[in-house]
């Protein structure tokens, strides 16, 4: 059971997220010229690699945040957790 | 290479089987092969062995960082099917179900196929109407497939829960007879068996540390015996993929994510047909040994643990009791987990890639054991012949930028949306 720290409410246990992915990706700027690369990027392409890994999580059964999580794959570790609106440093 | 048989069997037992000869060797790495296959779980011993087999290419090494058959190939549920509706999926799975068929001979390997049939249950009118038409998509691509009544079901599987007031009554079912389930293990041993007899290195405990690429070409592969050199390289990796793909400055349509499994107390035979419950995801089939073999849904973040979180289990036994009540009284026996290369549309890559002499299989999400021939027959295709096969074509790696998806189910790494 991961507990995840969740920045609103505090320690609540994994039951009461759901996962939304990498928290890295950012959606291609609106009215510019986007390549059908950027696209693939933007909707499918991950790097989904071992260790620290930041991701999107919201605690649905909670406050219902969007929040983002900084947690290790191969530990389930984690280390930091932030607002949704915070940037990761 | 000593042939099994019942005559090598008493042969060996006269003496106290000392002398039976090693299943493979264990050479060490030479500096140059004609082809490397990275990863050597089931896929990647098949590859192996068809490119010897049907392609003459022997001077193949397959490098493996752990032991071969540890990883996916010793952890899966042993589930065999190709009840796919798109015809990429069909095609190719059918294409599999003929090289199961014959695998044990093949191999000279008891690989214990056994074709008893696999029903996906239906809990509504909606779902047997999607399910006649996969059974017909089926049908018109030569697969068997059988629509359920109730009653027929309940005649095949009267232990699953068909009492008035629950809350996903069955409603009937889509079966294919010729689906069935193997010896994970054995089909690991048996293609390295035959892989190593015809002249391919198995290299264990040998990791890959890094690629020699250069103007657009691969050289070869560095690893932690030595570099080795080689103008095709196939990568078989399965949830390393993305691990391997940082090395080459690659980014693709895959997760890592976790996918658990659990097999309870043996008890006697009770079900003989693989099932699965049509209104979330969960899996069941009874092991020679007695085991209720199950499985359902991945965890549901990315993960390389190997090891699952008991909420999960939790929720994919609560469809397991729902559908099969008599389960709420068996224990535990044991739970594992496997990481899977979750591809963005749900279906498989197998492909080759930007790089010259480089080749990709991955993305096979929660199908990877089932497709351990066919898939191992085409990447031995398109790595040898260096252009992709027919029965392969759907699977190509730019599908996510051109839009061609093969969403089967468009599932993906996307496990919510089910």
């Amino acid at each position: 059971m991961l507990h995840i720290k969740c920045p609103h409410c505090g320690i609540r246990s994994q039951n009461e997220f759901s996962y939304g992915g990498d928290a890295t990706i950012k959606r291609p700027e609106l009215g510019k010229e986007i390549s059908d690369q950027d696209w693939d990027n933007f909707v499918y392409n991950r790097k989904s690699l071992r260790g620290k890994h930041w991701e999107l999580w919201q605690h649905l059964s909670g406050c219902r945040q969007w929040i983002k999580v900084q947690r290790d794959t191969a530990t389930h570790e984690i280390f930091k957790t932030l607002k949704a609106n915070e940037e990761i440093s | 290479m000593q042939k099994y048989s019942v005559f090598s069997l008493v042969k060996n037992a006269l003496s106290n089987h000392q002398n039976w000869d090693l299943a493979w060797k264990d050479p060490t790495p030479k500096k140059e092969y004609d082809v490397v296959i990275i990863g050597g779980g089931g896929h990647g011993l098949a590859t192996a062995y068809y490119l010897a087999k049907e392609h003459n290419i022997t001077n193949v090494a397959i490098i493996e960082k752990g032991w071969i058959g540890g990883g996916n190939v010793g952890r899966n549920t042993t589930i065999i099917r190709s009840n796919y509706m798109h015809d990429d999926n069909a095609l190719f799975s059918e294409f599999g179900m003929d090289l199961w068929r014959r695998m044990s001979q093949d191999l000279n390997y008891n690989v214990m196929f056994s074709p008893r049939g696999i029903i996906n249950l239906a809990h509504s009118d909606a779902q047997m109407n999607t399910y006649a038409r996969r059974g017909n998509s089926m049908r018109l691509n030569g697969i068997d497939a059988v629509l359920l009544n109730r009653e027929e079901v309940k005649e095949i599987i009267p232990m699953a829960d068909f009492s008035e007031n629950v809350r996903f009554p069955i409603f009937g079912g889509l079966m294919q007879p010729s689906a069935g389930t193997a010896r994970h293990d054995a089909v690991a041993w048996g293609y390295a068996r035959q892989a190593d007899d015809m002249g391919v290195d198995i290299i264990q405990n040998c990791e890959v540390i890094g690629f020699d690429v250069s103007a657009g070409k691969i050289n070869g592969v560095r690893t932690s015996r030595g570099d080795i050199k080689a103008k095709k390289i196939g990568l078989c990796v399965a949830g390393s993929t993305n691990i391997l793909a940082e090395k080459l400055n690659m980014t693709l349509p895959i997760e890592t994510h976790l996918l658990q499994a659990c097999v309870s107390e043996p008890v006697k035979p009770v079900l003989d047909k693989v099932v699965t419950f049509g209104a979330g995801h969960f899996y069941i089939s009874q092991s020679d040994k007695g085991e209720m073999v199950m499985g359902g849904d991945l965890d549901g973040y990315n993960s390389y643990a190997q090891r699952g979180n008991l909420p999960t289990l939790q929720h994919v036994l609560t469809e397991g009791i729902a559908m099969m009540p008599f389960l709420s009284k068996l224990k535990m026996l044991r739970t594992w987990g496997g990481i899977m290369d979750m591809s963005m549309d749900g279906s498989p890559i197998i492909d080759k890639t930007h790089i010259e002499g480089l080749y990709l299989n991955c993305g096979w999400c929660y199908g990877g054991f089932k497709a351990t021939p066919a898939s191992g027959w085409t990447f031995a295709h398109t790595i040898a012949q260096d252009r992709v096969h027919e029965l392969n074509a759907g699977y190509s790696l730019n599908r996510f930028n051109t839009g061609h998806l093969l969403d089967e189910k468009g599932l993906g790494t996307k496990t919510w949306i089910s």
